[in-house]
């Protein structure tokens, strides 16, 4: 039986005024890890926000399954400087009770997230996307401010995330994607050269 | 001698009055401080203040009027968007100077320019209280309704946007509810009092409490302690009450430096 997929990018191109990236296309179904990668200005995090609101289409198709409810990991995760929030509070308002959370995350859970390091509030971040019940992840950049040993965590969480859901990693690291994804697609910046 | 004096049937109302506004005004400071808006409500405060002088101008109700105007305010920033604190320095400002204006320009609006300066919530009457129990009634009911959706558009500013819900709603209803709270605390407590009830007890949580609900509770706490120790402190002393309570929640600052949050690298 044949799956519709959850997204499906067909010779898309985004971009605010101006093309950014060169025409892509992919198709992400349930229980898969896609990757997107590229340099730093390809359009990544556009094409990212392109897929949420469906603004940035400048030319190509991009469709989004309609009951595919959605959860969002963004670059920069809006949290006050000093704020009281605990890890368990994070996990609570995002929803991210319908898994336990991975043990490497359970002694953070009662500690205020601005007593964390920010590597260990990146990883709580990533699990309030991975512990919800959303059938589409969208993880950008989730390896950031991430040392070695939390990357490991991280392939450990996004794995543990995927069950049946489809889940869209976007990084420049490329290593990280292939050691998690099931593919990756590669954003050439519009202005790159053949 | 001090629970005398509070349960004088002369203060009852009036120290009723501050008990349920008091913690409201507490709690609201937390949201408040989420959304970094917590400088809003001393325009939204301003804004009932001028509110109030001008109906003493023009002899209709105060307390209505003071809500109409905080209103009205609140119309202005949800027509303007989020548009920063600039906008609600603003506010302030044209409300300060067009309250002052008018008070200095008629004589019972000089009164009432005063006590919404100096804070008399000693003169707080039995309709204040009613007011202010229903815009606590309305608080409790919704805030725990609008709590999830204001936060989770803090953590995940996107995920409404994603999936095709609107937050317009939600936000309204809060900006609704901080602007009613504000209008009858400025009423009531003076323009200065309401505004640091909104902002110190928040303020201190903040840094002291580890959780969210912690930081509502503990908010609310100091709040009424703050307020039982400035209303015995204004009668005691025979002083004005909004400079007494700013005072009294401005000595409970230093407890910010009871824990010194630090990142474990």
């Amino acid at each position: 039986m044949s799956v519709d997929p959850l997204v499906r990018a067909d010779t898309l191109v985004v971009g605010h005024r101006f093309p950014i990236c060169r025409p892509v296309s992919f198709e992400l179904r349930p229980g898969e890890i896609l990757g997107l990668a590229g340099p730093n200005g390809s359009g990544k995090t556009t094409l990212l926000h392109a897929i949420v609101d469906a603004e940035h289409v400048l030319s190509g198709s991009l469709v989004r399954r309609r009951d595919a409810e959605l959860t969002v990991l963004q670059q920069r995760p809006g949290l006050p400087e000093e704020a009281p929030f605990t890890g368990a509070d994070l996990l609570r308002i995002c929803k991210a009770e319908h898994r336990d959370p991975p043990p490497c995350l359970l002694p953070l859970l009662p500690k205020r997230m601005d007593m964390l390091s920010g590597g260990q509030v990146q990883l709580l971040h990533v699990w309030a996307c991975l512990g919800c019940s959303a059938s589409l992840v969208l993880l950008d950049e989730p390896t950031n401010h991430l040392d070695p040993d939390a990357r490991v965590r991280l392939a450990d969480m996004v794995e543990t995330g995927r069950a049946d859901r489809g889940l869209l990693l976007v990084s420049h690291d490329r290593t990280f994607l292939e050691q998690t994804c099931n593919r990756v697609v590669d954003l050439l910046p519009a202005t790159a050269q053949f | 001698m001090t629970a005398t004096l509070l349960w004088d049937p002369l203060f009852r109302d009036p120290l009723m009055v501050g008990l349920v506004l008091a913690p409201l005004a507490a709690v609201l400071g937390c949201w408040l401080r989420v959304r970094d808006e917590w400088l809003a409500c001393l325009g939204y405060t301003h804004a009932a203040g001028a509110g109030g002088v001008l109906a003493a101008a023009i002899h209709v109700p105060m307390l209505p009027a003071a809500m109409a105007a905080a209103c009205a305010a609140g119309g202005v920033k949800a027509a303007l968007g989020r548009v920063g604190n600039e906008a609600f320095a603003v506010m302030l400002l044209s409300g300060w100077a067009f309250a002052l204006l008018l008070a200095a320009n008629h004589p019972r609006a000089d009164v009432v320019g005063r006590v919404f300066l100096d804070g008399q919530i000693l003169f707080a009457s039995r309709d204040q209280l009613w007011v202010a129990l229903g815009v606590a009634v309305v608080a409790l009911a919704s805030l725990p309704v609008l709590s999830r959706r204001l936060l989770r558009q803090r953590f995940q500013p996107a995920h409404h946007r994603a999936n095709r819900r609107t937050h317009w709603a939600s936000g309204l209803a809060f900006d609704l509810l901080v602007v009613l709270s504000m209008a009858v605390c400025s009423m009531a407590m003076g323009v200065m009092a309401a505004f640091a009830m909104v902002l110190v007890p928040a303020w201190v949580a903040w840094r002291l409490a580890r959780g969210w609900h912690m930081t509502l509770w503990l908010s609310a706490g100091l709040a009424v302690i703050a307020y039982l120790c400035a209303f015995l402190l204004a009668i005691l002393l025979d002083q004005p009450f909004g400079p007494v309570m700013v005072a009294v929640l401005l000595t409970g600052l230093p407890l910010r430096l009871l824990s010194r949050p630090g990142t474990s690298g």
